[in-house]
């Protein structure tokens, strides 16, 4: 695809940054929030802030799936881990810290957990040792739940289940919303969960909160583009439902995929860590799938964890509410290497992200 | 690894609900696609070893060529 070039070009990219300084109003402050951990790779990886007039601010809302599983189910994990279930995982998650142990600590104090590249990984590993108890811990947004669903509604093999960690991106953006002095004035929907979810979830935000909401894709230049378009609506007092990104989602979204969350999940009310609990917003899996769901079958529920750390920020990070440079620890005493908190843990976190490309973001 | 990242991939062969698709400088791989309705040929993005969504590429040149309307419009 060679269109796919032109939604890298930095002259493009410069020429939609002077449209933006053109629309942007000539006083007052803009402030956009996105939900999603690869938008702000993007925005911070190619430095679009620097593209943006003053007054327009692009904040980070909990857009990193990792970092927003609260420490009670990491917990779970490693209570699982530590009863000698094998617990597999993509890789992000291993060293998000549960309240006492991460599930990398739980690893090097001899239980048995894996990485795996695709849940499908994980499903050929159990059917080839017949003899151990498997439980995959998902984690995600709508991005990846339907592929927790197909392999749940698929031909699991009786030694599989999951430790679902599920969590819906529209009630987190609600949330922010309710947030005092958060004061967003548009939406930047994640491209990735809207291709699953389409338009549709979003209405709400129009219509009730009257912000306007571009789903974006992202290239540097469909952010950019979404940044555009959501200020020009701020600008003419306009309050619509954009879609920059239509090469990928359609308004209907994916209704396959809609169609298997549906048959596998029930929507229940989830904790968010840094957040707390917000109603509808988790996924569990249906009473007819309960012998693949790892909390019935082993009897596994922490209702508490310590989610926080003391001193580490992430509560006010995941919300938008600091960058990562306010911070006291960021760079001192977290860092990639030795990460304090979640959001320096996983490589969507914002305080990961920003430690990656700290050029980027010092003014 | 990104966890809302999905990457475009070629569909090169498809057996039932697996597929081997082309990520660009010869780099192949299985993935699912049992959440798609794709053809041989198509492009889908690919998240987690699996197909999330089919690319379409006459969308992808009309949000070009409505990226250069905007371009070419005046500022007020
Ligand atoms: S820099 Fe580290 S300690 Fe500070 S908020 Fe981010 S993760 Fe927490």
């Amino acid at each position: 695809m060679s269109a796919n070039l032109r939604f890298r070009n930095p002259e493009l990219a410069q020429n939609i940054a002077k449209k933006i300084r053109e629309v942007a109003p000539k006083k007052g402050q803009v402030k956009i929030c996105h939900v999603c951990g690869t938008h702000e790779w993007t925005i911070t990886h190619f430095g679009l802030r620097s593209l943006l007039p003053e007054n327009v601010e692009v904040i980070a809302g909990p857009g990193c799936p990792v970092c927003i599983v609260p420490a009670a189910e990491i917990d779970e994990a490693v209570l699982l881990a530590k009863q000698g279930q094998v617990i597999t995982c993509f890789g992000d998650l291993l060293r998000v810290p549960g309240s006492e142990s991460s599930l990398l600590e739980a690893k090097a104090a001899g239980a048995d957990v894996r990485i795996v590249y695709a849940l499908s990984d994980a499903v050929e590993m159990a059917k080839k040792e017949p003899e151990k108890d498997f439980v995959f811990h998902a984690v995600g947004f709508e991005t990846t739940a339907p592929i927790t669903a197909v392999e749940a509604l698929g031909d699991l093999p009786k030694n599989f289940s999951f430790l679902v960690s599920h969590r819906l991106i529209p009630p987190a953006m609600e949330l922010l919303l309710g947030v005092g002095d958060l004061e967003i004035d548009g939406f930047l929907a994640p491209g990735h969960v809207s291709a699953i979810i389409g338009l549709k979830p979003y209405e709400l935000f129009t219509r009730v909160y009257r912000m306007p909401t571009v789903v974006a894709g992202f290239e540097p230049n469909d952010v950019l583009m979404a940044i555009y378009m959501v200020v020009k609506q701020h600008s003419e007092n306009d309050a619509k439902l954009e879609n920059e990104y239509s090469r990928v989602v359609k308004p209907e979204g994916n209704k396959k995929a809609q169609e298997m969350i549906e048959k596998a999940f029930e929507v229940v009310a989830g904790n968010w860590r840094g957040i707390g609990r917000l109603p509808d917003s988790a996924l569990q899996l249906r009473e007819s799938l309960a012998q693949y769901d790892a909390r019935k079958k082993y009897g596994v529920k922490v209702e508490q964890g310590k989610d926080i750390l003391l001193g580490c920020e992430c509560h006010l990070v995941i919300i938008g509410k600091i960058k990562p440079k306010e911070c006291p620890m960021f760079l001192k005493a977290c860092t990639p290497a030795k990460p304090v908190g979640a959001c320096m843990v996983s490589s969507e976190g914002t305080c990961r992200v920003w430690a990656k490309n700290v050029a980027a973001n010092s003014p | 690894m990104l966890m809302c990242l999905a990457i475009p991939a070629k569909i090169l062969s498809l057996q039932g609900e697996k597929a081997q698709v082309d990520f660009g400088q010869g780099v192949l791989r299985d993935v699912n696609v049992s959440l798609v309705e794709a053809k041989l040929g198509d492009y889908v993005l690919v998240h987690a070893g699996y197909a999330i969504q089919i690319l379409e590429e006459k969308e992808a040149l009309e949000t070009l060529s409505l990226w250069n309307d905007v371009l070419a419009s005046t500022g007020e």
